[in-house]
């Protein structure tokens, strides 16, 4: 099972997800650089957090014409797992592997706080082992992290239970003071409809460890690597 | 020389702040007139900012020694500290005071760019950041919308420069005074990890290599900063001197680290130096003058951003992320490879020569030549004059029994945790990415910050034996309030709270880097504060194994309405052996016994904890009264029982008394621990004090007196017997105090009883800054 985290630059999570990757999860993974064009060998596609040039123009929008972004859509399109934290998620958007956008937050300042989530659903490869009920507790670091979308959109996301995570209380309950950034329906990661893109603000990679102060994220690394074996069983 | 060079007159020479005897020098040590472009070089390199001239006789007193130093005080651009295993840290603080105050947003995150390469400079990978800040007040008073918008502005500004970097910002400080008001205090600080064998210096070595410029173009912005940042704030000065201001590009700065740590692990660098302060100028004659070679360099090849830019400007620019680097000959190519990879701007524009000059050209001509290690070194250096400030003598005289007794110390309680100086700064840290690079054990809001190190924390070639964990701990501290009214027993102060606060977070101290703020020195009443304060700083720090490696001075920190307060921010790093042994304030479990480690108050002078308190400043607006002390002894006797009884495993929480005293100690242990969004953690405690009234005592210098060498712990009650009678036994006075529990903090001392719902003082300290900024 082999990790790519992509390499933009100016991502700055890069090394915090392939450390969870390869020091916690104990599976293999590489760095690929922006202007590679292929992801041969490759299992599992990870765009980490961080400022991939410089969110010049909007978070993201230049990132997704990197070379090896289109190797990604050709990846994803045949089924493999790809996922996107934070800088990640704004990158898949950009690239229109998922619908909507991240905008500015609501409260114009950047954030970085832990934040409770529910899972909405376990009915993703990134979500199958989370317990049922279990509250994640996440950090949060960004500026431009409030969901946006058209309503049809936002229904038609809700109608195929594509809508992952949520920010919530520590009940579970989707209140507004949880919602760290405004985004609409509190929404925090969403899936596409083929649900093997993924895309969520929160850092799962920064809660994977108990000295970090939550092993949390780790559930969703576990769940993907999970999958992973049983894709990979399949195919062989 | 170029056409357009003004002559050299004594009215130039003024303008470029140098003295009739300054220019003699000048003049001598070129043996003729300087140029123009001369006259420019000596004056920003002569500035306080870059020669230490007024404060060098000082800073020679600090102790600087200590067998983990590895790189030591002005040697370099950062001291390193050895922290075993073949591991080293890099760290230091670097004031943008001036810039800050005139343009706070670009001010601010240029502070932080600065500090950030003047670490990866040295070779290490840049871990984590934290800053120190002084405003005016932000609540009320004329100026307190100015205020704000400084404050807004700084913190944002450091929050895009970091966060954008992908850098911690792990810890700080903010304090509200109006002596800041016009001249904002911004502080940065970074730390970087390295290998011993992956030091690198800025020093041009090696005849006939090459010198390459690396990083994005030399533009007009920040010229002559450094020379800015070396005389008085004034209306006009900051008018005109706002293109002095940089501009940063947080992520040019993250290509231009990544891609000389790659470079750097290729050994085909000679030298390496960050073009800061002083651009050009001050990276070729300082890197010329530590290899005691020359060096010369054709400006037509440096990359310019604006075009007919004169040899004048191009040499004082200040514009951000450029790096000199001096490669070995015939491993060109390799720059080149590297640069190319993260599409970063380089060019050769010069080369490494025996002449010990620094010698700039201009399409082929000379227009300037200066023995560089005469520029570099022998900047005047002046023994300036001092005399005890004459406002001493009202505040000695101040008696702390003229202020009334408190009526109701239950209020004054919520109005202290309320206030700016003590009340959380959420709003602040909460801009800034403090988790990022997985490192964060102890964020924010706890006495020092805690980093994990682990094998990614290093620059990349380092893949041997790296993958040992460390753990680190940080704080910046300065009451500055101790220091006015104190120099001497207020700097000392300062170090004593920061080395405090890393034994409350379980770590030794390794090294100190600080940041001395002071008025201007030709006045003797603002350098005898400066003198004093040294001498306070260094006794400290001796005392505490602290050596100094390195910092910043900021002189000329004044406006038309006067000085700052005197502000030596004291920034410290230490150590934590196991990652058991780490630390936090905050009270953990229902029935745990609170003990006090200290005295419960002065004993020979009851009053004197109010003596320059947050009480007695935030309630009565009054900045007077003798400081309290600090025994140094007494202070080092305490940390090492924390930190044995931390070590042993007796320890849950531990937080140091400071501004506000026991009350506001106690408060912030049962309301400082924060889960998530929304989500405090709030534990009660009762607490008895009836042991320490006395009659004569009064209950406000009871609850709020500001008494030195206090630590309130937490501890399962099966230990309270042997952590007492230890501590006493190690000369500490430890009494148990209270118990954890319940949904509310109460207080009994006598017959006084106060109780406070957790929820009401949480609300008042966590959201009080907001509400402030939200006026």
């Amino acid at each position: 099972m082999n990790f790519a985290v992509l390499q933009f630059p100016a991502s700055n999570c890069d090394q915090d997800a392939l450390h969870v990757v390869q020091n916690v999860l104990g599976l293999s993974g590489r760095f690929v650089w922006h202007k590679e064009n292929s992801l041969a060998g490759i299992d599992a596609v990870i765009i980490p957090g961080g400022f991939s040039y410089g969110d010049y123009l909007r978070t993201g929008a230049i990132a997704r014409f990197s070379p090896i972004m289109q190797a990604v859509r050709e990846f994803a399109v045949k089924g493999g797992p790809v996922l996107g934290i934070c800088n990640g998620f704004q990158i898949l958007c950009e690239a229109g592997l998922l619908p909507g956008a991240l905008i500015r937050n609501r409260s114009l300042q950047f954030r970085c706080e832990h934040v409770f989530l529910k899972t909405v659903t376990r009915q993703s490869p990134f979500t199958h082992t989370i317990p049922a009920g279990k509250i994640l507790r996440l950090p949060i670091a960004h500026g431009e992290g409030c969901y946006f979308a058209d309503d049809p959109t936002l229904e038609q996301l809700e109608k195929d239970d594509r809508i992952l995570w949520q920010y919530a209380d520590d009940n579970g309950k989707l209140t507004e003071a949880a919602n760290p950034n405004g985004s609409l329906r509190n929404i925090a990661g969403i899936c596409n409809e083929a649900r093997n893109v993924a895309g969520l603000m929160p850092h799962p990679e920064r809660a994977s460890e108990l000295i970090l102060g939550s092993t949390d994220g780790r559930l969703i690394f576990e769940g993907l690597a999970g999958w992973l074996e049983g894709r990979l069983a399949k195919a062989a | 020389m170029p056409m357009s060079d003004p002559a050299i007159t004594p009215e130039l020479v003024r303008q470029h702040n140098l003295t009739p005897e300054e220019f003699d020098k000048i003049k001598g040590i070129l043996a003729r007139e300087p140029s123009y472009t001369e006259l420019g070089i000596f004056s920003v390199m002569w500035s306080e900012h870059c020669s230490y001239k007024n404060t060098r006789p000082l800073l020679k007193t600090f102790p600087t020694k200590s067998p983990r130093i590895l790189v030591g005080a002005g040697e370099e651009n950062a001291g390193i500290v050895d922290i075993g295993d073949g591991l080293a840290i890099a760290f230091k603080i670097e004031s943008h005071n001036h810039p800050s105050a005139v343009e706070p947003f670009q001010g601010a995150a240029t502070g932080v760019g600065g500090i950030i390469r003047d670490i990866f400079t040295m070779g290490a990978r840049p871990v984590c950041a934290i800053n120190s800040l002084r405003f005016g007040p932000i609540e009320a008073g004329a100026g307190a919308a100015h205020n704000r918008r400084l404050f807004g502005g700084v913190v944002s500004g450091i929050a895009h420069y970091g966060n954008c970097f992908g850098i911690p910002t792990i810890a700080g400080e903010v304090y509200f005074d109006p002596s800041y008001e016009d001249n904002p205090l911004v502080n940065a600080f970074c730390l970087g990890v390295l290998r011993h064998e992956q030091i690198a210096r800025g020093a041009a070595k090696g005849e006939g290599n090459p010198v390459f410029y690396v990083g994005p173009a030399t533009g007009r912005d920040g010229l002559a900063g450094a020379a800015f940042a070396s005389r008085d704030l004034t209306e006009e000065s900051a008018g005109q001197q706002r293109g002095a201001v940089q501009v940063g590009d947080p992520f040019m700065e993250k290509l231009v680290c990544e891609a000389c740590l790659e470079l750097l692990a290729t050994d085909a660098v000679a030298g390496i130096q960050d073009m800061g302060a002083a651009g050009l100028t001050c990276s070729t004659c300082e890197t010329a003058a530590r290899a005691g070679t020359g060096i010369e360099i054709e400006l037509s090849l440096v990359p310019q951003r604006a075009p007919g830019m004169t040899p004048y400007e191009i040499m004082l620019s200040e514009s951000q992320e450029r790096m000199l680097i001096i490669v070995r000959a015939g491993r060109e190519d390799e720059v080149k490879r590297i640069f190319d990879k993260w599409d970063l701007p380089w060019a050769r524009i010069g080369q490494v020569t025996d002449t010990g000059r620094m010698v700039v050209k201009h399409n082929g001509a000379v227009v300037a030549d200066i023995p560089a290690r005469k520029l570099a070194d022998e900047a005047p250096v002046y023994q300036r004059e001092s005399r005890e400030p004459a406002y001493l003598q009202a505040v000695r005289a101040f008696s702390l029994a003229s202020v009334p007794v408190s009526t109701d110390p239950a209020a004054d309680l919520k109005r202290l945790l309320a206030w700016p100086g003590i009340a959380s700064k959420n709003w602040v840290y909460r801009q800034y990415d403090h988790t990022v690079r997985d490192g964060s054990v102890v964020c924010p809001g706890s006495d020092a910050a805690v980093i994990r190190l682990k094998a990614d924390s290093l620059p990349p070639g380092s893949a041997n034996g790296s993958a040992v964990e460390k753990y680190i701990a940080l704080t910046v501290d300065c009451n500055a309030a101790y220091v006015y009214l104190d120099p001497y027993e207020g700097a000392k102060i300062a170090v004593a709270e920061a080395a405090r606060n890393l034994a409350c977070a379980g770590a030794v101290p390794l090294g100190t880097t600080d940041n001395l703020n002071f008025g201007n020195p030709h006045n003797p009443e603002l350098f005898w504060q400066l003198k004093e304060s040294v001498r306070g700083l260094a006794e400290a720090c001796r005392f505490f194994d602290a050596p100094v490696t390195g910092g910043n001075c900021s002189l000329y920190n004044q406006s038309p309405n006067g000085p700052i307060d005197p502000t030596p921010t004291v920034a410290l790093v230490g150590l934590i052996e196991k990652r058991e042994h780490i630390t936090t304030q905050w009270f953990k479990d229902e029935g745990d016994a609170i003990i006090l480690l200290g005295d419960v108050i002065d004993e020979q002078d009851p009053m004197r904890g109010l003596g320059g308190s947050a009480w007695l400043q935030g309630l009565h607006q009054l900045k007077t009264g003798q400081p309290p002390r600090c025994d140094l002894e007494k202070e080092r006797s305490l940390h090492n029982t924390l930190r044995g009884f931390i070590q042993c495993g007796l320890i849950k929480s531990a937080h140091d008394c400071s501004e506000g005293g026991l009350a506001v100690a106690l408060a912030e242990s049962c309301i400082s621990q924060q889960i998530a969004r929304e989500t405090p953690r709030l534990i009660g405690a009762r607490i008895d004090l009836s042991f320490a009234v006395a009659e004569a005592t009064r209950l406000d210098a009871l609850l709020f007196g500001e008494t030195q060498s206090r630590v309130i712990v937490s501890v399962a009650p099966l230990d309270v017997v042997k952590v007492v009678e230890r501590a006493k036994i190690l000369g500490v006075s430890a009494v148990k105090i209270g118990i954890v529990g319940g949904g509310e903090l109460t207080l009994k001392a006598g017959k006084w009883e106060g109780k406070w719902p957790l929820a009401e003082l949480h609300d008042l300290w966590w959201n009080s800054i907001a509400r402030a900024m939200a006026l």
